[in-house]
């Protein structure tokens, strides 16, 4: 019977046994000021920031500091390694983030090449196995590859964090058939981490059955990070809809959407 | 007094001899619980600042969180 209501029922994103409310997840990088950073995380409703771990300024300790902005007691840190290229100095930082932050879930990220930023698979796998033996919950950004995708689920990640292009790039994703090839292969939350440009490239990587979505640059370089940070609140809240709901079958012809009988 | 020279932060610094880690994040103005403490490649637990003593030659990495992808 057609009871007119929706039959997609959602179930909130749960990380490591954690659950949040919203999909997106924002960075803390390349904003103007911790400010314009703390408004459009408001904005975003997103729960979860990523964080770098950096040696404090000592010529100069009064900087602003991140968390006189952002309450690390009411939005989750996911602390990330950041410019490691070795799977040691990945867990030798993040160790050192579970001391500053008290809490064990992170995002493992260990790069290759500064020109593409792409992770060292190798590295990142051996890290993540490292990390798990160790107590943490890792999120793990990764290359498309459903194989590698595989792999660090079977290490133990608690999350499985495929780039959707270079970092930083805003190119959208470059791969849909790899990003959809992972989720369907995958039994812990997959999150596109990387390469989202807009709102609808967000919106795409929902689509594609994704639970979540991870940016920086997006907002923080957008001309207006504040209104980018609401498009993207609603892009992955719409994306994720869409994907519930089943999109409709692509034709190759038109089919017109009012009755041909009764025509006068 | 005597002083003794560490490194600090991957930068030669001089420090009085005897300080604690808990006496060197007081004279540096920072907040111990915003802060992890590296002493020679080993984790210093924030619960052992007050006792574990720097020596002279020891390495220190002081770190923290900040705006980041």
């Amino acid at each position: 019977m057609d009871t007119g209501a929706s039959q997609a029922e959602d179930t909130p994103l749960t990380l490591a046994g954690r659950i949040f409310n919203s999909r997106l997840i924002i960075g803390t990088g390349k904003y103007k000021t911790y400010k314009q950073n703390a408004r459009a995380l408001a904005v975003s409703g997103a729960e979860i920031i990523t964080v770098a771990v950096r040696r404090v300024n000592l010529s100069d300790v009064s900087q602003p500091r991140l968390v006189a902005f952002i309450d690390p007691d009411s939005v989750t840190f996911l602390p990330n390694p950041a410019a490691c290229f070795t799977g040691e100095d990945a867990v030798r930082t993040l160790r050192l983030a579970r001391e500053a932050g008290g809490w064990d879930m992170v995002k493992l990220e260990v790069l290759s090449d500064p020109r593409h930023l792409y992770p060292d698979m190798i590295e990142t796998l051996r890290a993540t196995e490292m990390l798990v033996k160790d107590g943490f919950d890792v999120m793990v950004y990764c290359s498309d590859d459903p194989v590698y995708a595989r792999r660090l689920e079977e290490a133990g990640a608690c999350a499985i964090m495929p780039l959707g292009a270079p970092i930083g790039s805003g190119l959208g994703i470059q791969n849909p058939v790899n990003i959809r090839l992972i989720v369907e292969g995958a039994n812990v939350p997959v999150i596109v981490d990387a390469g989202v440009g807009t709102a609808s490239d967000a919106a795409v990587g929902m689509e594609l059955g994704c639970d979540g979505i991870l940016m920086n640059t997006a907002i923080a370089q957008a001309q207006d990070p504040i209104c980018m940070a609401r498009a993207m609140k609603h892009a992955v809240i719409a994306g994720r809809n869409a994907y519930l709901a089943g999109r409709m079958a692509k034709k190759r012809y038109a089919d017109p959407s009012s009755p041909l009988a009764g025509l006068i | 007094m005597t002083r003794i020279d560490i490194s600090l932060n991957g930068k030669p610094h001089q420090i009085e001899s005897g300080l604690t880690v808990d006496a060197l994040l007081q004279q540096l103005e920072l907040d111990p619980r915003k802060v992890a403490v590296e002493r020679n490649l080993e984790i210093t637990p924030r619960s052992d600042y007050g006792a574990v003593q720097i020596k002279a030659g020891d390495q220190l990495e002081i770190v923290h969180f900040v705006g980041g992808g």
